[in-house]
């Protein structure tokens, strides 16, 4: 079980939180110029790093507020927490 | 060699010490034509059938740790076909006809024991998708059917169906058809014939990085040096992405933990294989006698091989409920591997837009029932450089097209 600290609520357990995926997604400003491959990339294609993962959760048994964590997906440790519309604490990571 | 009950008799006597080796364990050669990267069960497959169907036998398949020790080894064994749409249900049927004949078509006993498999509802949208997919199912020819309560009952007597559940059984599709394998059986059997017949298998060499001249694949940088290629398949389930990745490309993939765990051995009692989608745990009985358990994915993704307590709670909460006799029973070992999960829960078997550069990724939490039919149809694509019919479907493509094969429902396990 992840110990996920929330920047609204602080350190809570996982139960808590849903994961949403790959955080810091831009939705296209011109929708209707997206050629199909753009698109597919929008919405189906995925960073999936073996390594420190940028990505969205909600505090869904909380404060029910999304936010952005960097968490490395082999040793789960969570490297930074950080607000939706905040930049991400420099940690070296892509 | 051939295995046979003369075989064992004779090794019987002379105490079992001279049994050949079931495979070589060669260096590996300069170049290839084709290399597989990924030993487990559909590496393994495709290289047979490569070997075996297209007379292709200059082959490597190179595995980073042991034969079957990712998912193959991990996976709770359930073999079915009854899945919604045509695609998948042509896809999925063809490897149930492969494992029907594969313990005579390897001379390798994979215990494929066709006990059949129950999907429970527990609400009415349940029994409308349930009732769906088992008239779909038999308009392909599948023997998938509706249960009722007293149906089910029937089948599975041990299973709670009193209304008084908090989610009562309502029905289940039923497909007698379907069960389980012995999962390492399958890679070593067809390690063993793919290496009769030429192929090389390499354990402990993880590959690097993948070489390009321009847009075509040239070979793979590997822990034990450079092995050129002609043609290069990626079979590595959750480490997919990361191998694509080497090549410049970027897939619809989420690797993420999906637990099991086994109870201690007992008696046979319960004698299908139950999945239950809406309170969600499945369940079968081992030839050994114990209970192997299992549910959906963890929600993050991950390549740790564990996954958190909490999941494994819910399941065995799910368990009790639909198998009160089990309450007493206790847990021996729980383990996770790393699944590719597709946003539409069907697979990608598929050239790359590199070429010479094929992948068969995505199975999710699925892959185990595929093993052969996902072999045979990928061996295809990598001989001709060009789909069978039957995985034309599952290309990198459709995410592009928009044609998705969407079969979360007959996944049967929470993405």
């Amino acid at each position: 079980m992840l110990r996920i600290p929330c920047p609204w609520c602080g350190p809570r357990e996982e139960i808590e939180f849903h994961c949403g995926g790959q955080a810091h997604i831009a939705r296209p400003c011109d929708p209707a110029a997206l050629t199909a491959a753009e698109w597919a990339d929008y919405l189906f294609m995925r960073d999936n790093p073996k390594g420190v993962f940028a990505e969205r959760w909600v505090h869904s048994a909380g404060c029910r507020r999304w936010f952005n964590v960097r968490r490395h997906t082999v040793t789960h440790e969570i490297v930074a927490v950080y607000r939706i519309g905040e930049q991400p604490p420099p940690d070296g990571a892509s | 060699m051939k295995y046979s009950a003369f075989s064992i008799a004779r090794n019987a006597l002379t105490g079992h010490r001279h049994w050949p080796r079931q495979w070589r364990s060669p260096a590996p050669q300069p170049r290839y034509d084709v290399v597989i990267v990924g030993g487990g069960g559909h590496g393994l497959a495709s290289a047979y059938y490569l070997a075996k169907e297209h007379g292709i036998t200059n082959v490597a398949v190179l595995e980073k740790g042991w034969l079957g020790g990712g998912n193959t080894g991990r996976n709770t064994t359930i073999v079915r076909s009854n899945y919604l749409l045509d695609e998948s249900a042509a896809l999925y049927e063809h490897s149930l006809q492969l494992w029907e004949g594969l313990s005579r078509e390897l001379n390798y006993n994979v215990m494929f024991s066709q006990r059949g498999v129950l999907n429970l509802a527990h609400n009415t949208g349940d029994v409308r998708a349930g009732r769906r997919r088992a008239e779909a199912n038999r308009l392909n020819g599948i023997d998938s059917h509706w249960l009722d309560t007293a149906g089910v009952a029937k089948v599975c007597p041990i299973l709670n169906t009193s209304p008084s559940l908090r989610y009562p059984v309502l029905g289940s599709t039923f497909q007698p058809r379907g069960g389980v394998a012995r999962h390492d059986a399958v890679a070593w059997g067809y390690a063993r014939g793919a290496d009769a017949r030429g192929v090389d298998i390499i354990q402990n060499c993880e590959v690097t990085g993948i070489r390009r001249d321009g847009n075509a694949v040239t070979g793979v940088e590997t822990s034990r040096g450079f092995i050129g290629a002609g043609k290069v398949a990626l079979v590595a389930a959750g480490h997919s992405s990361v191998l694509a990745a080497m090549a410049g490309l970027r897939l619809p993939l989420a690797s993420h933990p999906l637990q099991a765990l086994v109870s201690e051995p007992v008696k046979p009692v319960l004698h299908n294989v139950v999945m239950s989608g809406a309170i969600h745990v499945y369940v079968s009985q081992s030839d050994k006698g114990e209970l192997v358990i299992g549910a959906g994915i963890d929600g993050y993704n991950s390549y740790a091989q564990r996954g958190s307590f909490h999941v494994i709670e819910g399941q065995m909460a799910a368990l009790i409920e639909l198998f009160p006799i089990f309450s007493r029973l206790r847990m021996l070992r729980s383990w996770g591997g790393i699944v590719d999960v597709c946003p539409d829960a069907s697979p990608i078997i598929s050239k790359t837009p590199v070429d010479g550069l094929y992948i068969n990724a995505g199975w999710g939490t699925g892959g185990f029932k595929a093993t052969p039919g996902s072999g045979h149809v990928f061996a295809h694509t990598i001989a001709r450089d060009e789909p069978h019919p039957l995985n034309a479907p599952f290309s990198l493509a459709r995410f592009t097209s928009g044609a998705l094969i969407d079969e979360h429902g007959a996944a049967a396990v929470a993405h």
